[in-house]
């Protein structure tokens, strides 16, 4: 159904971009929809050792490995549990498929050019370079969050940057 | 239909000639040739100078054209085969190479390069034969009408007189049961050709005429990119000897540019060798008849063989046979699955569920076999390179070398034969450079002056055992003991041997006196042993000093399906590569020793083997802590052997393995993963990395505790 949606938005508004809400505690943040390739509950996740806590291992999806990463863990956020609620959002970045755990999925919105403004420069955590921007819709403000930069970078430790890793 | 939809089938076919070439120009004896293998060197030339010509490769087309005429030279005789002459015939094959792989990219070839190879050839024609050029214009009796010479200024006017019948020829073309939209296609092939005559027919039967400079042969030969040659019936009709002048030769009608003096000297030589060889019929005499009666015999022989050849394989791309190995072990994960469930089930009231459970694991596990069969390939596709490697060596190293290769047929998974050839290659090379001696050395020292390189394939139970052999000098122990030193590593004079010739692989190591351009950069040895264990095998070194080295690669055969070994840490589940599993066995606390402190030792049977700790090396938590609760599994990882404490040991079972780098990354202690019958995910564990992996954790923890309580010595 989403990408019905996301075909019929960029026929009707090409300036306008589809983006997935998810919310992390209590701050909403989005994904541009094209990179989310499904979404699913949070089970069956195999740990990995010497690893960083907000890698949570991997899970099969569908014969495929995946690693799934906890971004509410990468955020610091606090109040961190694993339930029936907790959703796994599958995106398909840099060739690779990657699951990443978020407290919830609330809708897709499409956003024009005009109400995605610049992302300030703050954040030691987050930093400005894996923003796309600021969306602002009414009174809701969405972190758009550049999912592709943010998986790839070396902090993750996601993808091989050097041939020898600790 | 687009005649660049054929354009990947050329390259591949063109390819395959090429390899083909190569193995029989190097098998080819230069004193004796055999005449049925310079036949099958000419026919490989001349099919790809076919392809190229229809495809308007004109470059690839000339190059394989000159080729092409030494190389009848030399089938009929006429030019005696030496050394240097199969060298420029590997030459200008490896040119031939780079022209299609241009092709292939889209690109134009070099053309200083080209130029290069013509004039090389071109000279070789002219040194070899220009005295037998004359000697030959004498036409030879039974095939009196074509002898066509070449227009060199001695023969001139005989060229010119028997150039006449090789001119344009008038063709019956017959298309037995080609549809319209193919056959529409070969008449503008065929107007390439030459002047297109009368055409008119059905689909069962259409008839093209056709006045044209090209042999029958190579009409066929492009004709039958389009369609099978059992569908095409080509007769002369009459020569038309009036059209001819000795500058019509047959090369104007292609696209190929041929202005150069010689250019007319190939073709003449091209229509001699047709009526010679008798595998093409090429008659331009009014006599039809006799040839005609020849070609129907002769045809549907060549036909057949070529058929039969063409079904017993067929090409498929790697991806599509991934697709069907990867839905396969979804089968087999699916399978297991429902095995679980209806073990638990009562076997009274489910009798049928069950029997069809067995059959259908039986199934299953026969067709995983099979589809992993078709990722085999055999040794040969890695060894064929070789030949021509230890040549080209062996004579810029002034060595004589004879090249011996063993069990050519084994099978290895199509991944791993890819990878493999680098180390070897390097392997090789080191042979050939450090190994042998020079023959003045060898004989000194009471050897024959051919030094021996064997390389040699063979299975040893789930892995493949691959050699390299050679009867040269064998290892310096001191000079690597000298080398090391002298690079800081840590040795001694009482290492043994083995340990010795292991250090050559560590990094920026060399011990050749020379740099040269062949080995001894230093850079190599660390990269096959990092190659080799990257795919899950090792490397050993044997020596005698005197008698020559071999080098063995163990590898498993194939990467994709993993006999394994379930044990449980804790509540979590890992594998363990069943063909590094020894034994296992409970151990007793007098078995256990203590060395520097934290290091622990088993004692099995009079060794002591260090021992990892699954749980301290992957944090499992909740895992029997205490040594003695657990059971010690003894593994072997790259050579060495190693107690692994688990909690508990689940059982062996075959498994599809995945790769954890597709999506994630390498784990340290961790190979890759694979999927149970309950669907999660386990973890194959690489033992020698879980070594070091659990030696730098020892270490971190030693650290730790010195900084927290520094004046107490860790326990």
């Amino acid at each position: 159904m989403t990408t019905q949606a996301s075909a019929a938005a960029s026929v009707n508004d090409a300036a306008s971009r589809e983006y997935l809400v998810f919310s992390l505690g209590e701050e909403e943040y989005a994904v541009d929809i094209l990179k989310v390739q499904e979404i699913r509950g949070y089970e069956n996740v195999t740990r990995i050792a010497n690893v960083p806590a907000f890698i949570k291992g991997v899970t099969n999806l569908r014969g495929v490995i995946v690693p799934i990463i906890d971004l509410r863990l990468k955020f610091n956020l606090d109040n961190v549990e694993y339930g029936g609620q907790t959703v796994v959002i599958v995106v398909n970045v840099a060739n690779r498929i990657v699951g990443i755990v978020v407290d919830g999925v609330s809708d897709v919105m499409s956003l024009t050019q005009e109400q995605i403004k610049p992302a300030p420069e703050f954040g030691v955590t987050l930093s400005s370079d894996y923003l796309n921007g600021i969306g602002s819709l009414d009174d809701r403000m969405l972190v758009l969050v550049d999912i592709e930069k943010l998986l790839t970078h070396e902090e993750m430790q996601l993808v091989e940057h050097t041939a020898e890793t600790a | 239909m687009d005649i660049s939809d054929f354009y990947d089938t050329f390259f591949e076919e063109a390819d395959e000639l090429l390899a083909d070439m190569e193995r029989l120009l190097l098998d080819l004896d230069v004193d004796d040739p055999d005449s049925e293998e310079l036949n099958a060197i000419f026919r490989a030339a001349h099919s790809i100078k076919g392809g190229a010509g229809t495809f308007g490769f004109t470059v690839l087309q000339e190059t394989t054209h000159r080729l092409e005429n030494l190389l009848d030279h030399t089938r009929r005789g006429e030019l005696t085969l030496r050394r240097d002459i199969v060298d420029t015939f590997l030459e200008t094959k490896d040119m031939l190479h780079d022209q299609l792989d241009a092709y292939r990219n889209g690109d134009e070839p070099d053309a200083q390069a080209f130029e290069r190879i013509c004039r090389v050839l071109q000279q070789m024609a002219m040194d070899e034969l220009g005295q037998k050029e004359g000697a030959a214009a004498v036409p030879p009796p039974p095939a009196p009408t074509i002898e066509a010479q070449p227009t060199t200024p001695a023969v001139d006017t005989e060229a010119s007189e028997s150039a006449e019948p090789q001119g344009t020829v008038r063709l019956a073309i017959t298309l037995l049961g080609v549809d319209e939209k193919d056959r529409q296609l070969l008449i503008e092939e065929l107007a390439h050709f030459g002047e297109l005559g009368e055409h008119a027919g059905d689909v069962e039967r259409y008839r093209i005429e056709l006045e044209s400079g090209e042999s029958q042969t190579d009409i066929e030969a492009v004709l039958c990119f389009i369609i099978e040659s059992e569908q095409l019936l080509i007769e002369t009709i009459a020569s038309s000897e009036a059209a001819v002048s000795s500058d019509s030769a047959p090369e104007d009608a292609t696209p190929a540019d041929e202005t150069s003096p010689h250019a007319d000297a190939p073709a003449a030589v091209e229509a001699h060798d047709a009526t010679a060889s008798g595998e093409s019929v090429e008659n331009s005499t009014p006599a039809v008849a006799a040839p005609a009666k020849e070609r129907s015999g002769a045809k549907p022989k060549a036909a057949k063989s070529a058929k039969g050849s063409e079904s017993s394989t067929i090409r498929v791309p790697v991806d599509k046979v991934d697709q069907i190995i990867n839905l396969v072990g979804e089968l087999i994960i699916t399978q297991s699955m429902l095995e679980q469930t209806a073990n638990d089930m009562d076997i009274v009231s489910h009798g049928p569920l069950v029997n069809g459970m067995n059959l259908l694991q039986r199934n299953a596990r026969d067709l995983q076999e099979s589809v992993m069969s078709i990722r085999m390939m055999p040794m040969d596709y890695v060894f064929s390179r070789f030949p021509r490697l230890v040549r080209d060596l062996a004579d810029k190293l002034g060595k004589d070398v004879e090249l011996i290769t063993e069990g050519k047929s084994t099978e290895l998974d199509k991944s791993l034969i890819e990878r493999i050839v680098d180390p070897l290659t390097h392997l090789v090379r080191n042979s050939l450079d450090h190994g042998l001696e020079s023959p003045e050395k060898r004989q000194a020292a009471g050897k024959s002056t051919t030094g021996r390189l064997t390389l040699s394939a063979q299975h040893q139970g789930g892995n493949i055992l691959i050699e390299v052999i050679d009867d040269g000098a064998g290892l310096s122990r001191e000079r690597i003991l000298a080398k090391a030193r002298s690079n800081g590593l840590p040795v001694s004079d009482t290492m043994s041997d083995d340990d010795v010739w292991q250090l050559i692989f560590a990094p920026g190591f060399s011990t050749a006196d020379q740099v040269s351009d062949v080995s001894g950069r230093g850079v190599g040895m660390d990269v096959v042993k990092r190659n080799i264990q990257e795919m899950g095998g090792h490397v050993e070194i044997l020596s005698r000093t005197g008698h020559g080295t071999t080098t063995r690669i163990v590898l498993p055969l194939t990467l994709a399906i993993l006999d394994g070994m379930s044990i449980r840490c804790g509540k979590e589940t890992f594998l363990l590569p069943l063909n590094a599993v020894l034994e296992s066995l409970q151990p007793v606390a007098e078995d256990i020793y203590s060395m520097a402190g934290n290091d622990q030792l088993l004692k099995v049977r009079d060794e002591y083997l260090p021992i990892i700790t699954l749980h301290q090396a992957l944090d499992v938590v909740g895992a029997k802590t205490q040594v003695t609760e657990a059971i010690a599994v003894i593994v072997q990882g790259e050579g060495r052997r190693y107690a692994l404490m688990v909690d508990d040991l689940i059982g062996q079972q075959q498994v599809v393995v995945k790769n954890l780098e597709t999506n994630y990354r390498k784990v340290p202690g961790i190979s890759a993963a694979t999927i149970l019958g309950d669907g999660s995910v386990a973890l194959i564990l690489d033992i020698a990395d879980l070594h070091r992996l659990d030696r730098r954790k020892a270490q971190q923890r030693q650290e730790n505790q010195r900084q927290l309580s520094p004046e107490v010595s860790p326990a």
